[in-house]
C-alpha cells in the first residue's frame, strides 16, 4: 500500500472511532452535557485534558518555531506548563467545590452581578473563538498535505465529525473521545522522535538523547555533544548559539508569566475540573493532565535539535559548503512541492546552502523552511516507513479536532447557560436548554468553518491576544474570587475592564494599527506584546484592590460562600442548579 | 460550617496558605528564577551535554511543575484528614 491509501486508511479508522465512542456516550441532560455528569475518573480527565490543551500548534508548529529560536523558545515550554501548577494550587480545587457549570457562573455568582457575569461571557467567547479559527485551519492543512483533498473540502470534514461527536455528546462524548485521541497523538509524536534519537544518539529516550553525543553514520560515538555541535553550526552560519537567547530577559519573563497565567485563566481549561466526582479528584486530575502534556512538551525540544542538526547538514553537507540540489534526498523535493521548502540558487553553483538570512537577500542563505516542516517530515528525515507518516497525519488531525470540541463546548454554554438561561430565559426547562446547548454548538461550528475557510490573516498574531486577554481578565478575577473574602463586584467588574481594556490597546496598537512601530526600543518597560498580558494583570489586581476599599463591602451571604469553598467537605457532584 | 469552630477554620486556611506558598515560591524559583533570570550564569555549570540554565528552561522545570502538584494534592488531601474536612 502506498502512503496515501495508508494515511486514508488510518484517520479513517481514528474518525470512525471518535464517532463510535460518540454514539456510545451521548448526553440525556443538560449535566452531561455542560460537566459529563460530574463522573469522569480523574487519570481520565487529565488524559482529555491534555488533548484538549494540545493543539494543531503544540502538535505541528512548536518544535518548529523552537527549533529556529533555540532557547527563546522557552517561553512556550514553561509558559504553556507551568499555567498547570496554579491551576492545581489556586483555582482547580475551589472551583471544583463551588461546583456549578462554567467560569462565568463562578464570576456571576461570586461577584453578585448579572454585569460580572456578562463581562466573564464576552471574555470566554473571544477567547474560544480567536483559538477555534487557528484549529479549523489545521484541519485542512494536514488534509491538504497528507490526503491531497482541497484545504476547504477538508475544513469541511473535520466540521462534520466535530458536529457529529460534539453537538451529540457533549462534554460526556468530548471527554471520552479526547481520551481516544490523545492516545492517538501521543504515539504518533514519540515513535518518529524515539527513532530519530536512537538514530542520532543511540538513546531510546529523546529527553535524555538530546543531552548526549553524537553518533557517526556508521553508529560510533564521535564523542561531541549534540547540542555543542549545534552551538558550534549555529554561529558558523551567523545565527546565536542555539543555547543562549537572542530576547531580553525581560521579555523572556514577561511573555512566560503572561502564558503562564493565561493557561490558568483559560476557559476551557478550568470547566475540565468541574467534570470530576470530587474536589480530591480535581487536584490528582490537574496533576495527570500535566505528566500526560509533559510527555510531548519534554520531547518537543530534544526533536527540535535533532531536526535542525539533521536538516543543516542534509542541506549543507558535511563540510559545510553546500550539497548539490540534484542529489538531496527525495523527502526536500517532496515538501517543495508544497512550498513549505523553497530554494533560491542565489549564487547559481546548483547546490543548496542555509545560513542566516532572508532567501531573496544579499545573504548567502538559499533556502526558506517553513516552520510546520520539523515535525511533519521527521518520519521522512528519518527514513520511517509509510505507515508511521500516516500515523502523523492522524496525530495531528487528533490535536486539532480535540482542542475546537473543547472550545465548541464553552462556546456553547457560555451562549445557552450563561446568556439564555441565567440571563434571558431563566425559566426555561432542562430539555430546552440542552437543544439550545446543541443548537449553539451547531452555530459554532459553522462559524468555526467559515474562519477555516476563509482563515483572517491573523490568526498568529491574536494568540498572544487569547492569553493576554485571560491574563489580564479571567485570572485576577477568580483568583481573588477565592483568595480574598473582601473583593466586591465594584472592584472585580473595574480590574477586569481596564485589564483587558490596557491589553487590548496594547496589542491592537502594536499588531494591527502601527505594527511598523512593533520594536524593542517603542515597547513599554521592554515588554512585547505577546508578554504585555502580565502588566495588565497587575493593572487588574491593583485597581480592583482600590476600587474595593472605596465602595460597599461584600454582602454575608457571598463571604460565607467564598468560605465554603475553601474546603472540601460538602462538595456535590456537580449540582444541576 | 464544616469546621467544629472558627478557630479552626483559620487556622485551617492559614496552614493551607503556606502550603501552597511554599510550593509556589518552588515554582518561581525553577522557573523563572533557574531557567530565566539566572539562565546566563548556570549555563557556565555543565551537566551531561546540557548547560544547566538551559536545561532547566527546556527540560527541568516541567519536571518540577509536575512533581509540585502531586506534593500538593497529597499534603492538600493530608491537611483535610487532619481537620476532618475531607469529603466522604
Amino acid at each position: 500500500m502506498d502512503v496515501q491509501a495508508l494515511t486514508f486508511l488510518i484517520v479513517g479508522l481514528s474518525f470512525a472511532l471518535y464517532i463510535g465512542i460518540a454514539i456510545w456516550s451521548r448526553a440525556g441532560s443538560t449535566k452531561e452535557f455542560y460537566v459529563a455528569g460530574g463522573g469522569v475518573p480523574p487519570v481520565m480527565n487529565g488524559m482529555a485534558t491534555a488533548a484538549d490543551w494540545m493543539s494543531a500548534a503544540s502538535f505541528i508548529s512548536m518544535a518548529g518555531i523552537i527549533s529556529f529560536v533555540g532557547y527563546d523558545g522557552s517561553v512556550y515550554l514553561m509558559g504553556w506548563t507551568g499555567g498547570y501548577v496554579l491551576l492545581a494550587l489556586c483555582i482547580a480545587p475551589y472551583l471544583r467545590k463551588f461546583g456549578k457549570f462554567t467560569v462565568p457562573d463562578f464570576i456571576g455568582e461570586r461577584y453578585y452581578s448579572q454585569t460580572a457575569r456578562v463581562v466573564a461571557v464576552v471574555c470566554a467567547i473571544f477567547i474560544c473563538f480567536t483559538y477555534i479559527a487557528g484549529q479549523m485551519r489545521g484541519v485542512g492543512v494536514v488534509f491538504s498535505r497528507f490526503l491531497e483533498v482541497d484545504v476547504n473540502t477538508g475544513v469541511y470534514i473535520g466540521m462534520a465529525v466535530v458536529f457529529f461527536y460534539a453537538v451529540l455528546g457533549g462534554m460526556k462524548g468530548i471527554t471520552y473521545t479526547q481520551v481516544a485521541q490523545y492516545c492517538v497523538l501521543i504515539f504518533a509524536f514519540m515513535v518518529p522522535a524515539i527513532f530519530i534519537s536512537v538514530m542520532m544518539t543511540g538513546h531510546v529516550l529523546p529527553q535524555i538523547g538530546f543531552g548526549s553525543t553524537v553518533l557517526d553514520a556508521a553508529g560510533n560515538d564521535t564523542g561531541v555533544y549534540l547540542l555543542q555541535k549545534l552551538d558550534g553550526l549555529s554561529t558558523q552560519l551567523g545565527f546565536n548559539e542555539y543555547t543562549e537567547g537572542a530576547k531580553s530577559t525581560i521579555d523572556v519573563f514577561a511573555i512566560t508569566a503572561a502564558l503562564m497565567v493565561g493557561t490558568a485563566g483559560l476557559p476551557h481549561v478550568i470547566v475540565r475540573f468541574f467534570t470530576v466526582p470530587k474536589v480530591k479528584d480535581a487536584r490528582t486530575s490537574t496533576g495527570w493532565a500535566l505528566v500526560f502534556i509533559a510527555i510531548l512538551y519534554t520531547t518537543v525540544p530534544a526533536l527540535s535539535v535533532f531536526s535542525r542538526v539533521n536538516m543543516i547538514e542534509t542541506i549543507n553537507g558535511a563540510d559545510g559548503q553546500g550539497v548539490a540540489h540534484a542529489t538531496a534526498p527525495s523527502w526536500i523535493k517532496n515538501w517543495e512541492q508544497t512550498g513549505l521548502i523553497k530554494w533560491n540558487d542565489k549564487n547559481g553553483d546548483g547546490k543548496m546552502f542555509y545560513g542566516k538570512g532572508k532567501i531573496d537577500d544579499s545573504s548567502t542563505n538559499e533556502m526558506k523552511i517553513d516552520n510546520d516542516i520539523i515535525v511533519l517530515a521527521t518520519p521522512e528525515i528519518a527514513g520511517l516507513p509509510a505507515w508511521v507518516i500516516a500515523l502523523v497525519a492522524a496525530g495531528g488531525l487528533a490535536a486539532a479536532l480535540s482542542t475546537s470540541a473543547g472550545l465548541l463546548l464553552v462556546i456553547s454554554t457560555s451562549v445557552s447557560h450563561d446568556l439564555l438561561k441565567k440571563n434571558f430565559m431563566p425559566d426555561i426547562s432542562d430539555k430546552k436548554e440542552l437543544m439550545f446547548a446543541r443548537i449553539s454548538a451547531a452555530i459554532g461550528i459553522v462559524i468555526a468553518g467559515y474562519f477555516g475557510v476563509n482563515p483572517p490573516g491573523f490568526v498568529a498574531a491574536v494568540v498572544a491576544f487569547a492569553f493576554g486577554l485571560a491574563a489580564a481578565s479571567l485570572f485576577p478575577a477568580i483568583i481573588m474570587g477565592i483568595f480574598s473574602k473582601s473583593m466586591n463586584k465594584e472592584g472585580a467588574i473595574a480590574g477586569m475592564v481596564l485589564g483587558l481594556g490596557f491589553t487590548a490597546s496594547y496589542i491592537i496598537y502594536f499588531k494591527f494599527v502601527n505594527p511598523a512601530a512593533n520594536v524593542p526600543a517603542n515597547w513599554l518597560f521592554g515588554i512585547s506584546p505577546e508578554g504585555i498580558g502580565l502588566i495588565g494583570m497587575v493593572i487588574n489586581f491593583v485597581v480592583a484592590t482600590v476600587v474595593s476599599k472605596m465602595t460597599a463591602a461584600v454582602p454575608d451571604d457571598v463571604q460565607q460562600m467564598v468560605e465554603s469553598i475553601r474546603f472540601p467537605k460538602g462538595a456535590d457532584s456537580a449540582h444541576s442548579h | 460550617m464544616g469546621f467544629e469552630n472558627n478557630e479552626k477554620a483559620l487556622s485551617y486556611w492559614r496552614e493551607n496558605l503556606r502550603l501552597v506558598l511554599g510550593l509556589l515560591a518552588v515554582w518561581f524559583v525553577v522557573s523563572y528564577g533557574c531557567g530565566i533570570l539566572f539562565a546566563d550564569v548556570l549555563n557556565n555549570i555543565h551537566f551531561m551535554g546540557f548547560k544547566l540554565g538551559f536545561w532547566f528552561a527546556q527540560q527541568g522545570s516541567i519536571y518540577v511543575f509536575v512533581a509540585l502538584i502531586f506534593i500538593y494534592a497529597f499534603k492538600a488531601n493530608a491537611l483535610d484528614k487532619k481537620y476532618n474536612v475531607h469529603e466522604d
